[in-house]
């Protein structure tokens, strides 16, 4: 791992900068691009791979595979993650793919995912340990050390968990470790939240189209299609079987809070616009002493897909409007 | 045609009225929680103390029917304490199995007492037999209950594929998306399934009279509905609102419906289903009585060689308990497919 170690003053412990996993369909230009941009960013690592649905076909294993050699070779670390909900035997067939591939860490998104890790890692002991994804319930110190056993070094918390309870769960000071070391804690710190996922695709339904005849309809929502309330309010936000909050989450003022919590790193969410100089607002902010209240005002400018919200982090309704 | 073991009849118990009816109608095991967060039915004026659960117990077990703990909520960082407590009251109180979804508590339990049953809660979301192995092969579950997303076919699939036996819903409300992974309601209310064991809870629901005589369903300030007032008005749970996509004011997500499997039973017993669960502990003992006598009558129906079909007296008797008054098979028959 990089160097993660406090300093003396005890002050400026990098967070180191993730890109999470695209959530959407975009076409292939689009995220050739959006990747590009990446390679050239301030983020470390970088997850890749189709999480949401299946029937979004452009890219194939090989495809992502091929795209995080060339991250790779531009220096960035790579992780491949699986779905976050399973339900056929083709899935699984994927799944078990990017599993027991050893070129690259992976990122689990649900139980299955974690038994055939746990099983390669019996099998291979000196794997890399794994990610565990923001969508399996780890909510307590114990649940944690459950998953630590089973070959796991880094741990994206759940998106509701506050963050005084990410840092009773893996303090800096008495890390839950395992086969594969200590655990990392890197904290999603941007972006629309996926909150709930289905078997139903809500935007072929919008659509009024059956799920196996859904004409791909999610490519022309760059961002998800937005869900309001009857009075106006943009709410939420369909992204075929996923609904995710329209607001954006958005930590970038909470470094101290971020490293009392013992967040090792930061997770940003893609979106379609902006998301260059969200990355660099974000390292700015969190590693080079950039003042949080100007990176604000110019997030604010950015013309992003929604407001920014903070309520998760501090045991309010997710859908809390940041402060000031 | 082969006369097949019956399935378990599972029935909810919110109170020990509600149970003591549902083991008199035929209930073959019935589901009770806790007054406290340690359970995803967390309301005021239901659940269970300790001698409550004694007395449900005796009366269970007086009738050949099982008592399943519920204990389907994520342990607290800040104490798992009142987790590790719900698993000891439960032993101690002679419960014959626990229903859960953390891996802290399946760990507690498998460490402090080995013998007690595990039952992987639907709060789980183990959706593949891959997941069921998982939960099978590290602490030991004996069984496992089915998140509402599967077809009949990834039912039967899973079956085949794994030795844990396999529970489904088999009517109430229905959840649209996966159990124990949605944050809709703590987005907007800051408590969810997961954390308190609620969802879009009492606390932040707001009705507001509006001049038209109709009236506005808020839950934390959201507008979830509004009902004209010639409307029947439901309950705002927040993914059964009419919410607008594109100009259109439509329910986005679910329209408010019920689940209801009794046309599908044969073949979700054929299938391998070892337990039928029926929703509703946060409902009334006139309704766990009623359900559990339709249940019950279709089960034995279903498993007594004789041809089955579903009697008209059932569907009007389930009907009158259905939320939104119709049914729908849920994900196991997909007419959105």
């Amino acid at each position: 791992m990089t160097n993660m170690t406090q300093d003396a003053a005890g002050q400026t412990r990098p967070l180191s900068i993730t890109i999470g996993p695209l959530q959407y369909w975009w076409a292939r230009p689009a995220m050739m691009a959006f990747y590009a941009e990446v390679a050239e960013s301030a983020a470390r690592r970088v997850v890749l791979g189709e999480v949401v649905c299946s029937r979004r076909n452009e890219y194939k294993f090989d495809d992502w595979v091929a795209l995080a050699r060339d991250l790779k070779s531009a220096g960035k670390e790579v992780v491949l993650a699986t779905q976050a909900l399973v339900m056929s035997e083709a899935e699984l067939r994927t799944l078990r793919r990017i599993a027991e591939q050893d070129e690259f860490a992976v990122e689990a998104g649900d139980a299955s995912a974690l038994h055939v890790l746990w099983q390669a890692q019996q099998a291979r002991p000196q794997r890399p340990g794994f990610t565990i994804g923001p969508h399996i319930n780890v909510y307590s110190r114990e649940a944690l050390q459950e998953h630590a056993a089973l070959g796991a070094s880094c741990w994206v918390p759940p998106l509701e968990l506050a963050l005084d309870a990410i840092g009773r769960i893996n303090p800096e000071a008495e890390r839950v470790a395992g086969p594969a070391g200590p655990m990392q804690t890197e904290v999603f710190a941007f972006g629309r939240m996926p909150l709930a996922f289905s078997a139903r695709c809500f935007t072929a339904r919008h659509h009024r189209l059956n799920k196996d005849e859904c004409e791909f309809r999610c490519q022309q929502d760059a961002d998800g299609l937005l869900l309001k309330t009857s009075e106006g309010d943009a709410f939420l936000v369909l992204n075929g079987i996923q609904t995710q909050s329209a607001a954006l989450h958005c930590v970038i003022g909470e470094g101290a809070a971020l490293r009392a919590a013992g967040a090792t790193g930061v997770r940003l969410s893609p979106c379609s616009r902006g998301f260059a100089r969200v990355i660099a607002l974000f390292d700015a902010v969190l590693n080079a002493g950039m003042p949080a209240a100007e990176a604000l005002a110019e997030l604010r400018a950015l013309d992003l897909p929604g407001a920014l919200v903070d309520g998760f982090a501090h045991r309010q309704p997710g859908m809390a409007p940041l402060a000031a | 045609m082969m006369i097949t073991k019956k399935p378990a009849l599972v029935c909810p118990a919110g109170s020990l009225r509600a149970l003591t009816l549902a083991v008199d109608a035929g209930a073959d095991a019935v589901y009770l929680g806790l007054k406290d967060a340690t359970n995803a039915r967390n309301f005021a004026g239901l659940n269970f103390d300790d001698a409550q659960v004694r007395e449900g117990v005796r009366h269970a077990h007086a009738r050949g029917a099982e008592v399943l703990m519920a204990l389907n909520t994520y342990a607290d960082a800040r104490d798992t304490g009142p987790w590790q407590r719900a698993v000891d009251r439960a032993a101690e109180l002679g419960a014959d199995a626990l229903i859960v979804g953390d891996t802290a508590v399946m760990a507690y339990a498998r460490r402090t007492h080995p013998g007690m049953r595990l039952h992987l809660s639907v709060q789980a979301s183990a959706t593949t037999y891959e997941a069921i192995e998982f939960y099978r092969e590290r602490y030991g579950i004996s069984r496992a209950v089915l998140p509402r997303v599967l077809t009949m076919q990834q039912v039967a699939h899973v079956i085949r594929n794994t030795s844990v036996d396999i529970e489904v819903f088999g009517f109430g409300s229905l959840c649209v998306m996966v159990e124990g992974r949605c944050a809709l309601s703590s987005y907007v209310t800051g408590q969810s399934p997961n954390t308190a064991g609620v969802c879009s809870p009492p606390a932040a629901v707001r009705w507001e009279e509006k001049r038209d005589g109709g009236v506005d369903a808020r839950l934390g300030g959201v507008l979830i509905d509004h009902y004209a007032p010639d409307e029947p008005r439901g309950y705002p749970t927040l993914c059964k609102g009419r919410f607008d996509v594109e100009g259109e004011r439509d329910y986005a997500l679910e329209e408010p419906t019920s689940l209801n499997t009794l046309a599908m039973l044969p073949q979700l017993i054929d299938a391998g289903v070892k337990a039928f669960k029926i929703e509703g502990r946060q409902r009334s003992p006139s309704y766990v009585a009623e359900v559990t006598r339709v249940w019950r009558a279709a089960i034995d129906a279903a498993t007594s060689g004789a041809r089955y079909s579903v009697q008209p007296a059932w569907s009007a008797q389930l009907t009158r308990w259905a939320e939104g008054q119709q049914h729908t098979l849920g994900a196991y028959d997909r007419p959105w497919r």
